[in-house]
């Protein structure tokens, strides 16, 4: 073990053997060296890496945190424009219905004046329909007058007797009546 | 060496062995040693993951930022939480508490490395540091009411003095503890891989149970280097209390 005797040689005779963690003649050697590199590490920290992640998680935290708020505001935002959405539209079923209700109104004026125009106009044709049958039905009787006092006075003179046109007149006029 | 004398001759302690890096002058306190190589490799490591992974300071982290952000914030509500708002201002050097000593643990796994966590005298120097710490800092902030907390007011008048020199022990014996808890701890770990390799070595095809049995043990190691480090630093953090919070008894 020529190590070993190396380092007895180096610290000392009485902690030859055993433990090298019980061989105090390096202690004062460990303990330097631990505090050098503490110091190191200690310094890299503190003076570089500590203060940047800091930072870093706490403008991570202030990004997440700003996120958060714009999203909160773009919502109550989308919520203003939903019920500006809602009222306006409800306006303009208003309006459509006002707008619905006055055409209809506008119709039916024309419809009814339409109607008394053609009301009108029907009697009128009515009232002159009714004139010319009444004509014509007076035109008929007189015709039938006639043909029935020809008839008369030729039935009359075909069975042999003399036609006398007065009698056949008021005979014929008679049966008109009845 | 013993080992390549053949036979069954395991050392386990030679790997803790300190030397000096050059030569074979005397061990002075300033001779660079093996174990001064491996803090300075601690030392790169943890300044290389700090500053490169600070370095980017992007809102969406990448890799090496993460794992410093990670490290960042895990000491930060450990002492937020432990130590309480007042115990803030000791973050930085709970920070490099932690990262030296988890990293010092997890580069000693590394075959052929050297673990300066492994001896007491480093230990040693980080427990007394930290009872120093809250010694101080106890009787600065609090005057003599800190001897308070050797004085347990919820428990009954007589039974008061016997407590106080309980407390008084355990509270000198901390250090002891403190630093004997990751130094075995490591050690105890390396030199049970040490012992499996050396079995290893002389049993032919056999080593197979041995070679297995190493990489169980390398598995658990990994789990002590981490936990080690988080209760060398959660315990910091409960002593810290003591100087700086409300008494907790």
């Amino acid at each position: 073990m020529s190590t070993t005797e190396t380092v007895a040689g180096a610290a000392g005779e009485a902690s030859e053997k055993g433990m090298p963690q019980l061989n105090f003649a390096t202690w004062p050697n460990q303990v330097f060296w631990l505090l050098v590199a503490l110091v190191i590490i200690y310094i890299v920290m503190t003076k570089i890496a500590m203060p940047r992640i800091a930072a870093v998680l706490a403008e991570r935290k202030g990004r997440i945190g700003g996120d958060l708020a714009a999203a909160e505001e773009l919502k109550s935002k989308a919520k203003a424009a939903e019920a500006a959405y809602n009222l306006a539209l409800e306006q303009a079923r208003l309006e459509a219905a006002k707008i619905i209700a006055a055409t209809k109104a506008e119709i039916q004026k024309d419809l009814n004046a339409a109607m008394a125009d053609a009301d009108a106009q029907i009697s009128a044709k009515a009232a002159e329909s009714e004139k010319r049958i009444a004509e014509i039905r007076a035109g008929a009787v007189q015709a039938v007058a006639e043909v029935a006092r020809e008839t008369a006075g030729a039935l009359v003179t075909a069975l042999g007797g003399t036609a006398d046109d007065k009698a056949i007149e008021a005979a014929v006029a008679a049966r008109l009546k009845g | 060496m013993a080992d390549e004398a053949g036979g069954l001759v395991i050392d386990p302690m030679h790997q803790f062995q300190i030397h000096p890096l050059f030569g074979e002058g005397p061990l002075m306190w300033y001779t660079p040693t093996n174990q001064t190589l491996w803090l300075g490799i601690t030392v790169v490591v943890i300044s290389l993951l700090m500053l490169i992974g600070s370095a980017p300071r992007k809102v969406i982290p990448g890799r090496t930022q993460s794992i410093a952000e990670l490290l960042y914030s895990f000491i930060h509500d450990m002492v937020e939480e432990v130590t309480g708002h007042e115990g803030a201002k000791f973050f930085p050097y709970l920070m490099v508490l932690f990262t030296f000593i988890v990293t010092s643990n997890l580069l000693g796994l590394l075959p052929g490395s050297f673990s300066p966590t492994s001896h007491i005298a480093v230990t040693a120097v980080l427990a007394v540091m930290v009872f120093l710490t809250v010694t101080l800092v106890g009787f600065y902030k609090k005057g003599i009411g800190f001897l308070g907390m050797f004085w347990v007011s919820s428990a009954p008048l007589p039974l008061r003095p016997i407590l106080a020199l309980i407390e008084l022990i355990s509270y000198f014996v901390r250090p002891l503890s403190h630093s004997i808890r990751l130094g075995g701890n490591i050690m105890a770990g390396h030199a049970v891989i040490k012992v499996f390799a050396g079995f290893a070595g002389v049993m032919g095809i056999a080593s197979v149970v041995p070679i297995a049995a190493i990489a169980a043990i390398y598995g658990l190691e990994l789990l002590v280097a981490v936990v080690q480090a988080y209760v060398f630093t959660i315990l910091t953090c409960v002593y810290l209390r003591d100087a700086v919070g409300e008494a907790h008894h």
